[in-house]
């Protein structure tokens, strides 16, 4: 099959960006869209022209590193999925599709498709951690989980920390990503001890990062390659007000 | 354990409203209580289906006493500041968080309610000035007479123009508590998967029963049911 590609191409931060349009003519129905665009690429190294830059690692939705927009819908049409996870039968014969890197201020451009994402790195390293000594593995059901609690912990777990929740926003609000991560620690009794701080610190953290607040509309539940759901917001709002009451004020403790 | 998070300010108002969520909590609590100003306005008006003397007898009794009504309205006034001004910056926060926007966005997971928040807003409090103007002032209502509020109803209502743009910022308001209504209570954490279906229509019910009972006043009027 064939599909015309209008990509965003952009050197570097510093240059200006403008979309190219490709014409990749033998497109197997079979391939996902980063192999889509590997077909490209091998076609503009043939032709000594510089590939088109995208993120990629495991190529099977669970690594989190691809995600671009693909006509104005993060990871595109299919629910449930990340790119590489996306076969090119979805599409129809001679379609255009418009490839857009994350648009954010916390996500800044490195080039073509890919974006760096960092922040999400930095919102963990403020407090999506348990402190506990490690050693040699507990016994196995030493601490009891209902298995109720196991299982929306475990859902919320599934974040990959794609930042499609980010692109799909549009405040460009990581309220999705950062209420996983408080929800899947803060859900299970190893995460109790540090919930408050937790939830103070990673909020603040995303916050400083420019990420947009969040209004609830549902745009990143809907483009999720994981389908986390927007209750994990709610649950994030709960223990970052409930924290910011309870936690000692600078220079209290 | 110390308090070393990163930009922690002193003091835990300060801090909760310099974050996002914050504003967002602010905004569900005021919106929630001027809801509740708006559900019983509501409820209040349908007693002009019960003619100009019980009607009137419900206005005067509202102002028995002067204190009681000065401090609903300096409450309500204080909500609408909040909620305004949390509005704003969180408006002009989303600009700064993305600075480039899409080429071709394409909205998948949102109702039309809830992506016009930042339109229904305005024009909701653009009437509510004029409605005040025209309904309690009594400054841009011609045959205005001071404590006939049958009379001043009927009066203005029975102007087209002023009924349409009432049912026009009616069906905003519909909208606005059909997303906002549901939308508080995860912006103050008090959702969860097993109820969010169930506060979703609850949220929808009580936008139509509050856009039925307003609306109910003009087409009364104008049918000629209420006269």
């Amino acid at each position: 099959m064939r599909l015309i590609l209008r990509i965003w191409r952009q050197k570097n931060r510093n240059t200006k960006g403008k979309f190219a349009r490709y014409e990749v003519n033998d497109v197997n129905p079979d391939m996902s869209m980063l192999e889509c665009l590997d077909v490209l690429n091998e076609d503009l190294a043939r032709r000594g022209k510089e590939p088109v830059a995208f993120e990629h690692d495991c190529r099977e939705g669970i690594c989190g590193s691809c995600g671009f927009m693909i006509n104005g819908v993060a990871h595109g049409p299919l629910s449930g999925t990340t790119v590489c996870q996306l076969t090119m039968r979805h599409f129809k014969d001679g379609e255009e599709l418009i490839l857009e890197p994350w648009r954010a201020r916390a996500f800044p451009l490195v080039k073509d498709l890919a974006v760096d994402r960092n922040a999400f790195d930095r919102i963990i390293a403020a407090g999506g951690y348990i402190s506990i000594s490690t050693g040699s593995a507990p016994d196995g059901n030493a601490i009891p989980v209902s298995k109720e609690r196991a299982d929306a912990a475990m859902d919320a777990a599934q974040c990959i920390g794609c930042g499609a929740c980010v692109a799909a926003c549009p405040n460009a609000s990581a309220s999705l990503f950062t209420g996983a991560k408080i929800t899947h620690l803060g859900l299970l009794p190893q995460g109790q001890p540090e919930r408050d701080l937790r939830a103070v610190r990673m909020v603040t953290q995303m916050n400083l990062e420019q990420f947009g607040q969040c209004t609830n509309i549902g745009e990143c539940v809907a483009v999720c390659p994981k389908l986390i759901p927007i209750e994990v917001i709610g649950r994030m709002n709960h223990d970052y007000i409930a924290g910011s009451m309870r936690e000692p004020e600078a220079g209290e403790a | 354990m110390s308090s070393i998070a990163i930009g922690l300010r002193e003091n835990k108002a300060v801090r909760l409203w310099d974050s996002t969520n914050g504003k967002k909590a602010v905004m569900a609590v005021s919106g929630f209580i001027l809801f509740l100003f708006v559900l019983g306005h509501m409820l209040g008006n349908l007693q002009v289906f019960e003619g100009p003397a019980q009607f009137n007898r419900y206005a005067q009794l509202l102002r028995t006493l002067p204190e009681g009504l000065w401090a609903v309205r300096i409450i309500l006034l204080i909500m609408v500041v909040l909620h305004i001004v949390a509005a704003v910056q969180l408006a002009l926060r989303k600009r700064t968080a993305r600075p480039i926007g899409y080429a071709k966005r394409k909205p998948i997971g949102s109702t039309y309610a809830s992506r016009t928040m930042y339109w229904s807003g305005p024009i909701i409090f653009a009437f509510i000035v004029y409605h005040l103007l025209d309904l309690t002032s009594g400054n841009l209502n011609p045959n205005f007479i001071e404590g006939d509020v049958y009379h001043n109803v009927i009066a203005s209502f029975s102007n087209p123009f002023v009924s349409a743009w009432y049912i026009f910022a009616m069906v905003l308001l519909a909208f606005h508590l059909r997303h906002g209504l549901w939308s508080m209570f995860n912006s103050l954490g008090l959702t969860h998967p097993r109820y969010t279906p169930a506060l979703r229509r609850a949220a929808t019910f009580f936008a139509v029963v509050i856009f039925l009972g307003f609306i109910s006043v003009p087409i009364g009027v104008l049918t000629g049911i209420v006269k």
